[in-house]
């Protein structure tokens, strides 16, 4: 079997500025944030990132990466919207290619197919057909003549997603409820990345978990990096919950620019192994915070 | 707790009951149903007069019965995997009945969650359309606004996210042929499309709130019958599994109050 395994620096030096990038998960779970943070410090711009959204959009519009978001939805899933990505959309600095979300399956289900379009009901009537003037209908060919909705194959050059298990050759395995639409962005994608929380030998997979969990075939991998806490700040379960502190903390400074900027440099202008021990300290210091207030408040009580 | 009613119930209250009358007679569907009082409102419904309604565990499952608001996922029972790829296989099949949420709805039953403004480069970026529009193309759906207002309710939204009835009419015989925009249920009362143009009409307004009130508070002309019933009374049992079981610690009183 080959060995797929590779760094965050070398999976970002695969993709090139313009491309459009396929990111796995779905809103404020189970997200490839590592990747994403690694491409925020990279020299990337112009890309079209094609997304169930949620703070991988916000982050990558805030840094002025994306020239085009494709996307059902941005949300960071606790809290409603992500601030960047409202941001961009309501100053104009990013265009919007916004579906249904099942349309957005089936586009991507008919790149993995290699067919052109699937027929759906879904957008006819809506604002959807309005501001994606590129769609077309197609009439069935049989008795019922139903004239339907074509959703147009998205083709993605990367893809990228975030599993808890994979072994070297690529294999991946979803621990969580929800494999999402993972492997369909993979199915879609010319070049095609998984990070993991934990890279396992094969024979270990049936120990963490049933055979339907081992939903990512190494057919659809090209790539495979272990990044531990890769997903954080959204939900990895079972590995970890979404981690809601951080994200009210991101969602709070991005109200302000010079909160955001002490923000980018604690969190995100260092690297991967940076990023991990800059959140354990600050979670650290809520703790001790929460402490401090917890111990006034009882000694308030006594006197 | 306080009341709006000389009858000790409360107006969150009576929108628990409006939104359980959404999943009357549903028999075997999903029910699927954002904000507390629909969430409430589908477990009462599923607890009486609805027992064969599915609830979802608000994650990647099907639960059995209808537990209390908050009740630890470790607790639940599950019986079905409903992962979201599957979700939209029963969206499609047409067995579920819904009720979303709507930053604006207007007089022929069109919602809109995407954005506030010009799409183009909105005033106000709202989540998007999400499943909205295959959603109403497919099966029941209806509506709850917590904050029935000129804003809410508008003559003609601003980005179609759900599909209302003359809208669909227009796409044609494959966009009509599983449509069907139940209710809206607000805080002030409850709406819905039987009308000879399919327009909104009034349907009941909640003890409390007259009939000039829902009007000043709609930015659109309202079809309103020369009788306009209240909504009705939980009985005893409803109301003591409303406020005893499904919702104890009151939290349908944190998004209506009075």
């Amino acid at each position: 079997m080959a060995d797929k395994r590779s760094t965050l620096d070398e999976l970002v030096g695969e993709l090139r500025s313009g491309m459009t990038v396929g990111i796995g998960g779905w809103g404020s779970r189970r997200k490839p944030m590592a990747a994403v943070r690694t491409i925020l410090r990279s020299d990337l711009d112009d890309l079209t990132i094609v997304s169930y959204g949620g703070p991988d959009v916000g982050l990558l519009c805030a840094s002025g990466k994306v020239s085009r978001v494709v996307f059902p939805f941005v949300t960071l899933d606790s809290i409603p919207t992500d601030p960047h990505f409202k941001a961009a959309r309501q100053t104009g600095s990013v265009a919007a290619t916004e579906y249904d979300e099942g349309m957005f399956y089936l586009g991507l289900l008919a790149a993995s197919q290699r067919i052109p379009f699937l027929p759906t009901r879904a957008g006819l009537g809506s604002a959807v057909l309005e501001v994606n003037p590129q769609l077309r209908t197609v009439t069935s060919p049989y008795d019922d003549g139903e004239e339907l909705v074509a959703m147009p194959a998205l083709h993605l050059d990367a893809a990228i997603i975030h599993v808890n298990r994979a072994d070297a050759a690529g294999s991946g395995q979803i621990l969580g409820p929800d494999p999402f639409f993972d492997e369909l962005y993979l199915g879609a994608a010319e070049r095609r990345f998984v990070t993991t929380e934990r890279l396992i030998p094969t024979e270990q997979f049936a120990s963490e978990g049933p055979l339907q969990t081992m939903n990512i075939s190494r057919l659809l991998t090209d790539l495979v990096v272990e990044t531990p806490g890769g997903a954080h700040f959204t939900a990895c379960v079972p590995d970890y919950g979404r981690d809601e502190a951080f994200q009210k903390e991101y969602v709070a400074a991005a109200g302000d620019p010079d909160a955001w900027s002490a923000f980018r440099q604690r969190f995100l202008d260092v690297d991967e192994e940076g990023y991990q021990s800059a959140v354990r300290e600050a979670s650290e210091e809520l703790a001790a915070r929460k402490r401090a207030e917890r111990a006034a408040k009882a000694a308030g009580e006594a006197s | 707790m306080t009341t709006t009613s000389d009858t000790g119930v409360t107006r969150a209250e009576f929108c628990v009951i409006a939104c359980a009358e959404v999943f009357r007679d549903d028999g075997e569907v999903m029910a699927s149903a954002f904000g507390t009082a629909p969430a409430i409102g589908s477990r009462l419904a599923q607890r009486t007069f609805s027992p064969d309604l599915v609830l979802t565990d608000g994650d990647a499952a099907l639960m059995v019965g209808a537990p209390a608001l908050g009740t630890p996922t470790d607790s639940l029972v599950l019986e079905s995997h409903m992962p979201y790829r599957k979700v939209f296989d029963v969206v499609w099949s047409g067995r579920r009945n819904l009720i979303m949420m709507a930053s604006q709805i207007d007089r022929t039953g069109n919602q809109n969650i995407s954005a506030i403004g010009p799409w183009a480069q909105p005033k106000a970026q709202l989540v998007g359309v999400r499943g909205a529009p295959g959603n109403t193309l497919n099966h029941p759906t209806s509506y709850w606004v917590p904050n029935h207002s000129t804003r809410s309710f508008v003559e003609q939204v601003d980005v179609v996210s759900g599909v209302g009835y003359q809208r669909a009419a227009a796409a044609g015989p494959a966009a009509t042929r599983f449509h069907a925009i139940g209710r809206v249920v607000s805080n002030l009362g409850v709406f819905d499309f039987e009308t000879p143009d399919r327009t909104m009409r009034l349907r009941s307004v909640h003890p409390g709130v007259t009939v000039d009130e829902v009007a000043a508070a709609t930015g659109f002309e309202l079809v309103v019958p020369d009788q306009v019933p209240e909504t009705r009374l939980p009985t005893p049992e409803e109301l003591s599994l409303i406020r005893d079981v499904l919702d104890p610690r009151g939290l349908r009183d944190r998004e209506v109050s009075g």
